[in-house]
């Protein structure tokens, strides 16, 4: 009876218990992405929606225009500028946030244990609030009327105030102060680990700090670097609210561009093949990191 | 290590200084947001001096009311069912060896942390349009079930973590004392559990209430929650109405954190 019942709790079909969490995430977020594909290959609908024919216009029309009057083909340049700019400010945001992450992970990590919590607890705080929030105060910062404007001018600096607001420098600063907390969570976690004799060993070989940060430091804790950069650079790609409301109308990233097909554009098929193209980046960006992550840290 | 040297091998130059600044960086704009919360002029960057009335103003909108009210019972419903699924989930992948399928339940069990939200969010909302002419049904059920699906990894891996800890000696007692499963799950297993059930709860409904774009493009007309409401006002003049609601957000958001570190404590 107890053999039985061993074998039932630890035998081959206990995975079967997760099967319901399996089928709603199927049902409500994996397999509708399937749609997404099959969506991204249809006509486009008269209005919005699709109709139920195989055409390759959703994908063409990601790389290329075609002219009203006599039918020539062009590179789709306000497309490219648009996916030229969520690559440019996702990888000026991963490194902007890796320059300040590092020594934020560095700083928490060397803490004396009993204090080293409470700082961990001050990252965790803003990686749980609310996106929304936190773009909306980053709003407040760089607004003409903001802190920044009005501190600047107080102090005359400035006399008028500098327009952040509504370009890609504004973009740029709120994704790297809404995705920091996700930099700085998996550098800590390596950081964390990291045997700080090692460095003592780097010193006395007559290394200088520098050599030790860069020869000693960066190459074991890079799983953590890989994950960090993963970690902020995904979501920075995909990033809608943020460039939505501080980009505005002219400074679109992709997210904003798929939204925009959706919404006003009603070209579905095209926004379903953009959502394919980001979803593809994605998962190349996946493949990549598990390969690498997997070379260099084989115990796991 | 342990003792005090005048060469401190742990400190880099600038480090302390730039994590300082991150860390000023992060709270300022945040401590400004919630200052203005409590302003009695109606700017949300000119003082007219210490007031509550922003959050009287909210608290009587009838649209703030409604808002709230509906991201409450969507995150309870969400976080329920999640945290169940997740602890099932849990308890079907974890302490188990490696066995076939592994990865492929992995990687849809974790899905949602991986798919860019403005990705699921558009995949939904052709899916559930569909189904919306299909049934004729507009509820809140949508909004329901995808937030259940993406809370799911929220709550499954501070469960996975808490069972990955926990020993099977105890099971494999109470079944050798003739437990039927069900008796070694209710009085073994769970109890023991319960701290990283609680805590996956706690993410999941933070995810639930926090979310912006997937109920932005899953909702029907009339459906705001208190972030899709919020993120119509912020492209209007702005008043400090929005602070205050981002202050009690927060404000709860902080609270549930702080529940959360006091229950994952515990396990030592």
């Amino acid at each position: 009876m107890s053999q039985r019942r061993r074998q039932r709790t630890k035998g081959a079909n206990g995975w079967l218990l997760s099967t319901p969490a399996l089928i709603l995430l199927v049902f409500a977020a994996s397999g509708p992405l399937l749609i997404v594909a099959i969506y991204s290959v249809l006509e486009k609908g008269d209005y919005s929606g699709v109709r139920w024919i195989l055409s390759g216009d959703g994908w063409f029309r990601v790389l290329f225009e075609r002219d009203i009057f006599d039918q020539t083909v062009s590179l789709a340049d306000a497309n490219l500028s648009i996916f030229w700019r969520s690559v440019k400010l996702s990888v000026a945001t991963t490194l902007i946030t890796f320059a300040l992450g590092l020594p934020t992970a560095w700083f928490i990590a060397t803490r004396p244990a009993k204090v080293r919590a409470f700082w961990l607890f001050l990252i965790t705080i803003p990686f749980w609030t609310n996106l929304l929030i936190r773009t909306f105060a980053i709003m407040e910062v760089v607004r003409n009327e903001g802190i920044l404007n009005t501190a600047l001018m107080n102090i005359g600096l400035i006399s008028e105030p500098i327009q952040i607001m509504y370009t890609d420098t504004a973009v740029l600063i709120g994704m790297a102060y809404v995705y920091l907390p996700l930099m700085v969570l998996p550098l800590y976690a390596a950081i964390d680990r990291f045997d700080f004799r090692l460095i003592e060993a780097g010193y006395d070989l007559y290394a200088s700090r520098w050599q030790v940060l860069r020869s000693v430091i960066l190459p074991i804790i890079k799983p953590g670097i890989i994950a960090g950069s993963i970690l902020v650079f995904i979501p920075s790609l995909g990033a809608y609210v943020t460039p939505r409301l501080l980009g505005g109308g002219k400074n679109m990233m992709i997210g904003n561009f798929i939204e925009l097909q959706f919404g006003q554009g009603q070209n579905w098929p095209l926004g379903a093949a953009l959502s394919t193209v980001l979803l593809l980046i994605v998962l190349v960006s996946l493949v990549v990191y598990t390969r690498v992550s997997s070379r260099d840290n084989p115990h796991g | 290590m342990a003792k005090q040297r005048a060469f401190d091998v742990t400190t880099l130059p600038g480090f302390t200084f730039i994590a300082i600044l991150s860390f000023v960086l992060l709270y300022a704009p945040i401590a400004t947001l919630v200052i203005y919360s409590f302003n009695g002029g109606n700017s949300v960057n000119q003082w007219g001096g210490f007031s509550l009335q922003w959050y009287v103003v909210a608290f009587n909108n009838e649209a703030v009311q409604d808002a709230a009210a509906r991201s409450l019972i969507i995150a309870v419903w969400a976080s329920v069912i999640s945290t169940v699924l997740a602890t099932m989930a849990a308890l079907g992948t974890t302490r188990r060896g490696k066995f076939k399928g592994q990865t492929v339940i992995y990687i849809i069990l974790n899905q949602p942390l991986m798919v860019p939200e403005i990705v699921t969010a558009v995949a939904l909302l052709i899916f559930f349009s569909s189904v919306k002419v299909v049934t004729g049904y507009t509820g809140l059920g949508y909004l329901i079930l995808a937030h259940s699906a993406f809370c799911i990894p929220f709550a499954y891996l501070p469960i996975k973590a808490r069972l990955e800890g926990m020993d099977t000696a105890m099971e494999t007692a109470a079944a050798d004392l003739y437990a039927t499963p069900w008796q070694t799950f209710r009085y073994v297993t769970l109890p023991l559990l319960l701290p990283g059930v609680i805590a996956g709860a706690m993410l999941a409904f933070i995810i639930s209430l926090d979310n912006v774009i997937i109920t932005e493009f899953v909702k029907s007309a009339g459906q705001d929650t208190l972030p899709t409401y919020m993120l119509g006002q912020l492209r209007r003049a702005l008043t400090p109405e929005v602070n205050a609601i981002s202050t009690a957000l927060l404000a709860l958001t902080v609270l549930i954190l702080i529940v959360f570190v006091f229950v994952t404590k515990k396990r030592e």
